[in-house]
């Protein structure tokens, strides 16, 4: 199963260098992928129907536990299906749809890397690498849906959708770590055999959560749906691969792998049937007033995702067949109708569909497409939609008897708005008078229009022959759901009951809802103007303030201005010094040991302090630069009294030194300007004050504790014998520590070649400014 | 007399930060000297000064007959300070270079490019 997953990889990087020969006639060869793949997934139908899990293991990084592990249950083969064999229409219709556009390569390489992502997903059975995938097909989402690069709009609706599933998927690593810890494994079979355990884990509600926002973040749930409509902006095709067949329902398959593990509790139950329930009910509405075919069909999508999300939670056997069974009804007449739009939008130029109409007489086989795909999604008698209409209503009536009523009635609404917006996009615009400017319509290319006439002609042959899919896959697929055998029937006649009726009834009404409601602008503005409230907004809000913070923060922080730099670092330094120095308690002072005072020492350091203060007050470069000297040459005298006659010879050195070239290099330039204002000097002031006396606290603190003279003593007794020196401080440095002094050499010897560069350095004169 | 040097370096450190929070680079770079001698204090001060003894063995003799002052501090402070010499003397050509440049030795002068790229 591996080369499934690597075919699409390998070919996608393939296209990067040989991008070109793809735009030619051979891209031909395109399809053929996922053709073979769908058939390779196909031959497998049989192997699955008889209850048998195809696995394969290969090890990645075995040391984290992240591994190639793959299996094909009834689930994975009915997503797979749909990946491939949707995927073949989409090619062949993408092929032409995008013929002679400039990045027509670029679009079959993320095409390809999605198929890869999504078929690694559905077949992963370690839930880092479900992880993994789950994050590319994010990743190719994004680029998919800013493929038109150079619109705005597209940009900011491809970052909204990865920042949104991208957030969502966090979450899901953070709930699949967990899990899989407490289970202790990251296989997913494996898990099944310890759902007592995490169901009784007290983190458990925290897990279900975090795979939750993952789940919802990714299938459009309600109030995480706003990033769908926006992905409408990349090409047609993808919105009917990515965004209404396969992407959109990584979510849902994430749901239904990690039902028999984590689910039947109330939390997992009530929480899927809220949230699928507002989601189905909100977009449904909503659908009824967009006047873009696009956008209709962007909310009747989350509608049915929703719907999706709602049987799960549901739970019952029923509602899991009918899970099994909508995923397939959806994706076939979604698909079809999207690219039918798709069809009308390459032609006509507009996807309004108040301005749409009569377009039966120019585009006569996509009408046919368009019209089967309508009744299917409408739950027409005969058609797959049916059936899957069917088994949700009989889903929420069997449920609890005190919720089975309203459940049904949120079934019914949600499925009202459903119809009347599938004859809105697949009926509408072909119907009524052809206006003049859309009489040169003429029929495309073979490729654009065959694949949906072929999608929505099954979505009737399964319908007709509900055999077809009920023995093969989807009875397996309702078995890895609910992780037990199930044993079920599709049917295309349930007698005359309850659930005929409702369908009935739906239909009817939607059919009416569908002939008074006119979309318009003015309905569009309408309900546009509660916006403002709308998750989005929050969102955005949300997304504005950590720009706002940012920036308060950069300004702040980081300001670009040096001295605040070193204020903010000298500040935490101190606040962590301090701390510490608080920690060890109070000071002492061991008086009799110390050193006693003689008056010239006294006069030094007076000379000292002194020349320090106009260092710091005065004006003059100059003077500045002197009274630096005069500390040195202070110091120097200090190390001469204190027996370090080296220190003393080399300080005077190197003072006498800096101060000949300071005074040589800078005696141009002119006197200090003081700019800055009286308070900052003396915040400055307290600052540096107390930075002297948290140093001064710790020298007190480090002069009381007992000196080790260990190394010293090594050193003064071998210096002659080992080293042959007499003088203790040349030896360690020449002879004990020789490397490190030839090292120190080396930096000097480096620093010397930069002030020489420097100094040789002449610049042009453009280069001055 | 420890009391005293505490005292010192304590003020020089001061001193250094307080001349690196001005703007002017010359300060900036006086401030770092200053804080190199209150470090190389630091290190002397811990070392337990003594009087009279430099850690020199007497002409006559192999080995050590009295005290003497600890010669690891002095060797670490000797290096200290020929090292911040290096650090000083690119510096001041360094500081030459951009006030040629610039004709400006204000650190905030220096900035503009940066916030031009934001």
């Amino acid at each position: 199963m591996l080369f499934t997953v690597l075919t699409g990889l390998i070919t996608s990087s393939l296209l990067v260098p040989f991008g070109k020969i793809i735009k030619t006639k051979w891209s031909i060869l395109l399809p053929v992928i996922p053709i073979t793949l769908f058939l390779f997934f196909l031959w497998h139908v049989p192997v699955v129907a008889n209850g048998t899990n195809v696995m394969q293991h290969l090890p990645w990084v075995p040391t984290l536990g992240v591994n190639f592990d793959f299996r094909l249950d009834g689930l994975s083969l009915l997503f797979a299906l749909l990946i491939t064999g949707i995927g073949t229409a989409i090619f062949f219709y993408g092929r032409s749809y995008l013929k002679g556009h400039v990045y027509f390569d670029r679009f079959f390489a993320y095409l390809l890397l999605f198929m890869s992502a999504m078929l690694g997903l559905v077949l992963a059975n370690n839930i880092l690498t479900l992880f993994v995938f789950w994050e590319l097909t994010s990743i190719s989402s994004f680029f998919l849906i800013g493929f038109n690069n150079d619109s705005k709009e597209s940009r900011k609706s491809a970052i909204t959708a990865l920042s949104i599933t991208g957030l969502g998927g966090f979450f899901l690593l953070a709930g699949l770590v967990l899990a899989g810890n407490i289970a202790n494994t990251f296989i997913i079979s494996e898990l099944f055999a310890q759902h007592d355990k995490l169901v009784s884990h007290p983190l458990y509600p925290l897990i279900v959560g975090l795979v939750f926002i993952g789940a919802f973040t990714k299938s459009a749930q309600f109030p995480f749906h706003f990033w769908l409509p926006g992905a409408m902006k990349a090409p047609t095709p993808v919105s009917a691969y990515l965004h209404s067949a396969t992407m959109v329902k990584a979510g849902i398959y994430l749901l239904a792998r990690f039902t028999p593990v984590l689910g039947s509790t109330d939390l997992w139950n009530t929480t899927l049937m809220v949230v699928g329930g507002v989601t189905m009910v909100y977009a449904a509405i909503h659908a009824l007033f967009r006047t873009d075919l696009k956008s209709i069909l962007a909310y009747s999508t989350i509608s049915a995702l929703g719907i999706l999300t709602f049987l799960l939670g549901v739970g019952t056997r029923e509602a899991i067949i009918a899970t099994s069974v909508f995923i397939l009804v959806h994706a076939l007449y979604k698909a079809t109708l999207f690219m039918v739009t798709g069809i009308i939008d390459h032609e006509t130029h507009t996807r309004d569909i108040t301005k749409l109409s009569g377009l039966r007489n120019v585009l006569m086989p996509v009408f046919i497409a368009a019209l089967l795909a309508a009744l299917s999604s409408a739950g027409l008698p005969l058609s797959f939609g049916f059936i899957g209409k069917d088994l949700i209503y009989e889903a929420t009536l069997h449920y609890e008897e005190n919720w089975a009523l309203w459940l049904t009635t949120l079934a019914v609404i949600t499925n009202v708005g459903l119809v009347a917006a599938g004859f809105m996009a697949g009926i509408k615009p072909f119907t009524g008078k052809l206006p003049q400017k859309f009489e040169q319509v003429h029929l495309p290319y073979k490729s654009m229009w065959i694949p949906p006439l072929i999608l929505a002609a099954l979505g009737f042959i399964f319908g007709i022959f509900p055999g077809i899919t009920g023995d093969y896959f989807n009875h397996q697929t309702a078995n890895a759901i609910a992780g037990e055998n199930t044993d079920m029937q599709l049917k295309i006649w349930h007698g005359f009951n309850t659930v005929l009726i409702l369908s009935l009834a739906t239909l009817a009404i939607g059919t009416v809802v569908y002939l008074f409601n006119k979309p318009s602008e003015a309905k569009l503005k309408a309900i546009e103007r509660l916006n403002k409230i709308s998750p989005e907004r929050i969102m955005m809000s949300f997304g504005q303030g950590i720009k706002r913070f940012s920036v308060l923060y950069t300004n702040n922080i980081h300001n670009g201005y040096l001295r605040s730099y070193h204020l903010k670092i000298i500040l935490f330094a101190e606040l962590l010094l301090a701390y510490k120095l608080w920690l060890g308690g109070p000071i002492q002072i061991d008086y009799e040991n110390l050193t006693p005072l003689s008056w010239y020492e006294v006069g030094i350091v007076a000379i000292l302090i002194g020349a320090l203060y106009i260092v710091v007050t005065t004006k003059s470069r100059l003077t500045s630069v002197v009274s630096t000297s005069v500390i040195g040459y202070c110091i120097c005298l200090l190390f001469v009294f204190y027996s370090a006659p080296d220190l003393a010879m080399t300080q005077f050195t190197i003072d006498t030194l800096t101060t000949v070239l300071f005074v040589l290099v800078l005696y141009k330039l002119p006197p200090f300007i003081n700019f800055v204002r009286r308070e900052i000097l003396i915040r400055d002031a307290i600052v540096a004050l107390l930075f002297g006396i948290i140093i001064s606290l710790i020298a007190l603190r480090v002069l009381y504790e007992p000196n080790k003279t260990e190394i010293s003593d090594f050193y003064g007794e071998n210096v002659y014998l080992l080293a042959k020196g007499k003088n203790v401080v040349n030896t360690i440095l020449v002879d004990f520590r020789g490397i490190d002094t030839m090292f120190e050499t080396v930096v000097l010897a480096i620093a010397a070649l930069g002030v020489y560069s420097l100094i040789k350095l002449r610049l042009k004169s453009s280069e001055k400014e | 007399m420890e009391l005293l040097l505490i005292l010192i370096l304590g003020l020089l450190f001061a001193g250094g930060v307080y001349l690196i929070l001005r703007r002017s680079m010359v300060k900036l770079l006086l401030g770092i000297i200053l804080w190199g001698n209150g470090a190389n204090i630091l290190i002397f001060v811990l070392g337990k000064i003594t009087k009279g003894s430099p850690p020199v063995i007497d002409e006559a003799y192999k080995v050590f007959q009295d005290i003497y002052a600890d010669p690891i501090p002095q060797a670490l402070i000797l290096t200290a300070i020929v090292i911040s010499f290096g650090l000083t003397s690119f510096a001041i050509v360094l500081l030459k270079r951009v006030y040629a440049l610039v004709d400006s030795d204000d650190l905030d002068d220096l900035n503009t490019p940066e916030e031009e790229d934001i």
